[in-house]
């Protein structure tokens, strides 16, 4: 150094942006490294869903003509409105998109939102940043990286899928439009992550917020979709990131511009998250670490109560969703009547021989199949919290002491079958108490209790899936939500685009009777209970035969 | 097997896939002793206490833990066994204090009073969440678990790994305490003056295996003494080199320094004398040095047969 020595005030001015995104590029590489498998194979996965579902429907009803009988079938099921969205135009190219713009611009913002956390605050909760920090690497350069890797994931499901549609000879500005849609929901996902991660300062914090942000920006959208157009309802679908995907239109409206706002909020969110970064000490959220009881409650005392204990902010936000889904599902009955009257419908639903009377029955059952799924993947997360105390050394804590490994197991099996049960009831208490006060000839309390706790079989087995898979190889064990993810769209999208009945019958979504629409099958509900039971006894099994450390 | 033997291990066999952690260890802690279990990190160490703790599965050899079998009989062992981990992970949304009573309870209850004493002495804020924990106030909180319990096996896998030298004094009582009291524990480390200091007797593993085993004294009898003598008329270094278990001479003017094989030190000391001493100091080896004799004397061939082929 040939200067003096540098003033005090020279240090406590921020680094030049330079210096903070130094190591971007290396952490690029390793954060690539590290979801050499997960980014390709959810990429993978959602362009095969978004062609595969097109070349499929496209093979059912080739033309226009053909398309607008599969069209009318679907327009007459409001559930498919509320859950995907407006059909854009009455062509066979929007009806080959109808289900999978939604659920993949859905998907598409969860893989974002997983890989941006995965890489910025779970990092940190888990300490390897202090490792990583130490290192000539500028303080917004883990953040970068992660949007980074998550934008390039989220580009390559939305411009693959689009090119794979215009290969299948559908029509190219709908298929960019296509390509928009997903990508508008999921880059302003990563924008909105990148502020998320900065919020709660753990990562399970992180993706309580994630999800309750994307839970949220579903259900806005749902709303304002199921509303006419014009109203001020309708008008609320432009606050949702889901909401700018259906309103893209592809193959009916184009609406190319709107991925200028996914833009915009993925800039503005990166900004603010920088913003934050600069403000905040490594590890610390935006609310201090709260101090806890110098003794435990008398009730913390075994496996199960602890597992309990753990999970408390899960069953909070859980319980408090579901009152506020089942309030949301319940208050959209009063559109569904609406539409039900509609003499077009009637006549075409007569036609194709459909039951007028149950139409909000249908409706019901339709979006209790969803929730269903969701309560399913919030089980998966309670099993594999077994697999991950074990990596980190908490199961050694406990199984250290005279805890039976059955009981510590079981523990992490107990409460999500227990919790989905209380979960799906409350789900049907809610939408039976609001729904009879929108639509006179809603299904009732215990008609809606009933169509909720009809899905929990198949909950179950999803359950017994990761239980199996926990017990056996936890290493495998994430394979669950692969499992989960799966089944669920073979029982959603599968009847639409024809699959052969076999597959159909592998998933266990397409088995529980659907409720309140139809009448109660024992059989099945027996079948899928005995199967989850059987695959719970397998994974206990397995379990006490293994390493448990 | 002795009834008065805690643990007993013979025979001891782990792999995790190709690579052997454990390659027929043999351990046997007497019931009452503090027992140091010595080695580098990654000789095999934890492996062999989470295999005592029935967590791991023995790929071959007999494991008896107070007369039990662990792995078969794991939750009636560990209501008579206390465990502190190497790496302690506390749950982060849990405090310090509900760990420790959560911990205790699991094992059937926990000694009121000693918990107070043992958050006093080790001075650790029971209300502070996991997550907020330095590493030596995470450890604090399994010790405190552990020593709060009426276990009369305690195991600790470096229990002092990020104590700082206070409360290090303060665990070294407590292991006193534990002693006096006739309780046993396997203590791991790779703090030789630790171990030194608090134990009856050590096993030395190396690459999964006990290389030694025994009292510190036992182990200094077949260890060389260092000797540092000034002598009227020194010998050359050549014909000091050649006295009866001498090694490592080195003379610098009239003082001697070198090294003697334990069953030849009187030897030498008579030799000395015959030279005229007027300066003498004996030392026994340190642990240290007892530690790196194994090393070396079994390194270089292990070495290479620990290349890949």
């Amino acid at each position: 150094m040939t200067t003096g020595a540098a003033p005090v005030a020279e240090t406590s001015r921020p680094a030049p942006w330079v210096s903070r995104l130094a190591g971007t590029a290396s952490l690029l590489r390793l954060a690539g490294r590290r979801d050499r498998m997960l980014v390709p194979s959810s990429v993978l996965g959602l362009v095969v869903l978004a062609v595969g579902s097109a070349q499929a429907t496209l093979a059912l009803y080739p033309t226009d003509a053909a398309a607008s009988q599969g069209l009318g079938a679907l327009l007459a099921n409001p559930s498919v409105v509320a859950l995907y969205g407006p059909l854009p135009s009455p062509t066979a190219d929007a009806l080959a998109v109808v289900k999978t713009v939604m659920m993949g611009a859905f998907l598409t913002a969860v893989l974002g939102f997983v890989v941006v956390r995965r890489h910025t605050r779970t990092e940190e909760d888990e300490g390897r940043f202090e490792l990583l920090g130490s290192g000539v690497v500028g303080r917004w350069a883990p953040l970068v990286a992660a949007v980074a890797l998550a934008s390039a994931a989220v580009l390559a499901a939305g411009v693959l899928s689009g090119l794979g549609l215009a290969a299948l000879g559908m029509d190219p500005t709908g298929s960019a439009a296509f390509a928009i849609a997903w990508l508008t929901a999921g880059l302003a996902t990563v924008g909105v992550s990148a502020v998320v991660v900065q919020l709660a300062s753990t990562s399970r914090g992180a993706a309580g917020l994630g999800f309750g942000f994307l839970a949220a920006a579903f259900a806005v959208r749902a709303a304002a979709d199921s509303a006419a157009s014009g109203t001020w309802t309708h008008a609320l679908g432009w606050v949702s990131p889901l909401g700018w995907a259906g309103r893209v239109e592809p193959y009916g409206a184009d609406r190319l511009w709107v991925l200028g706002m996914g833009l915009a909020t993925l800039v503005g969110g990166v900004a603010a998250g920088v913003a934050l970064l600069d403000r905040r000490d490594l590890g610390a959220g935006l609310l201090p670490v709260r101090v806890g009881p110098r003794r435990a409650a008398p009730a913390l005392r075994g496996p199960l109560s602890l597992v309990v204990r753990l999970a408390r902010g899960t069953v909070i936000g859980w319980g408090v969703g579901m009152v506020l889904g089942g309030v949301l599902i319940g208050s959209l009955l009063g559109a569904v009547a609406d539409m039900g009257r509609d003499p077009a419908v009637r006549d075409l639903l007569e036609k194709l021989g459909g039951t007028t009377g149950a139409f909000e029955d249908v409706y019901v059952a339709a979006e209790v199949h969803v929730v269903g799924a969701a309560v399913a993947g919030m089980g998966v997360a309670l099993v594999l919290r077994l697999v991950s105390a074990e990596r980190t050394g908490l199961g050694e804590l406990v199984l250290a002491a005279p805890t039976a490994r059955a009981r510590w197991f079981g523990a992490h099996v107990i409460l999500p079958v227990v919790l989905s049960a209380g979960l799906m009831a409350v789900l049907g208490l809610a939408i039976g108490l609001v729904g009879p006060t929108v639509a006179p000839a809603a299904p009732g309390v215990g008609a809606c209790v009933g169509a909720c706790l009809a899905v929990l079989p198949a909950v179950w087995v999803v359950v017994g899936v990761a239980t199996l898979l926990a017990g056996a190889r936890p290493r495998l064990a994430p394979f669950a939500w692969g499992v989960l993810l799966v089944t669920f769209l073979v029982s959603e999208v599968g009847p639409l685009i024809d699959l052969p009945t076999w597959l159909l019958d592998l998933s266990p979504f397409t088995h529980p009777s659907s409720l309140p629409a139809g009448s109660f099958e024992v059989l099945p509900a027996v079948v899928l209970t005995a199967v989850a039971a059987a695959l719970v006894a397998l994974g206990v099994l397995a379990y006490r035969r293994r390493d448990a450390a | 097997m002795s009834v008065n033997d805690a643990i007993t291990v013979t025979g001891l066999r782990k792999s995790f896939g190709r690579t052997a952690a454990l390659d027929g260890l043999d351990l046997t802690v007497r019931a009452g002793e503090v027992h140091g279990f010595l080695g580098p990190n990654g000789a095999g160490k934890s492996t062999t206490l989470r295999i005592l703790l029935g967590l791991l599965r023995p790929d071959a050899g007999r494991v008896t833990v107070l007369g039990r079998d662990p792995w078969r009989d794991a939750t009636e062992l560990h209501r008579h066994l206390a465990y502190v981990p190497g790496d302690v992970v506390l749950w982060p949304t849990l405090s310090g204090g509900e760990t420790i009573d959560l911990l205790g309870r699991l094992r059937g209850g926990i000694d009121e009073g000693r918990r107070r004493d043992l958050v006093e002495r080790f001075e650790l804020d029971e209300t502070k969440k996991g997550k907020a924990y330095s590493k030596g106030n995470r450890q604090k909180v399994a010790l405190v678990a552990a020593l709060a319990s009426e276990a009369p096996l305690l195991v600790l896998d470096e229990p002092t790994a990020g104590l700082d030298p206070l409360m290090e004094e303060v665990f070294q009582r407590e292991l006193s305490a534990l002693r006096a009291a006739g309780r046993t524990t396997l203590l791991s480390s790779h703090i030789l003056s630790e171990v030194e200091r608090a134990c009856d007797r050590v096993s030395i593993v190396r690459s999964g295996r006990v290389v030694d085993t025994g009292s510190l004294d036992d182990l200094r009898h077949l260890t060389r003494t260092r000797v540092h003598a000034v002598l009227r008329r020194p010998p050359t270094a050549a014909e000091a080199s050649a006295w009866a278990g001498v090694h490592e001479v080195v003379l610098d003017g009239d003082a001697l320094s070198c090294a003697v094989d334990a069953e030849h030190l009187g030897d030498l000391v008579a030799a000395l004398g015959r030279r005229g001493v007027t300066g003498l100091t004996c030392r026994p080896p340190t642990l240290e040095e007892l530690f790196l004799a194994r090393y070396q004397s079994v390194g270089p061939a292990r070495a290479v047969a620990e290349q890949p082929a």
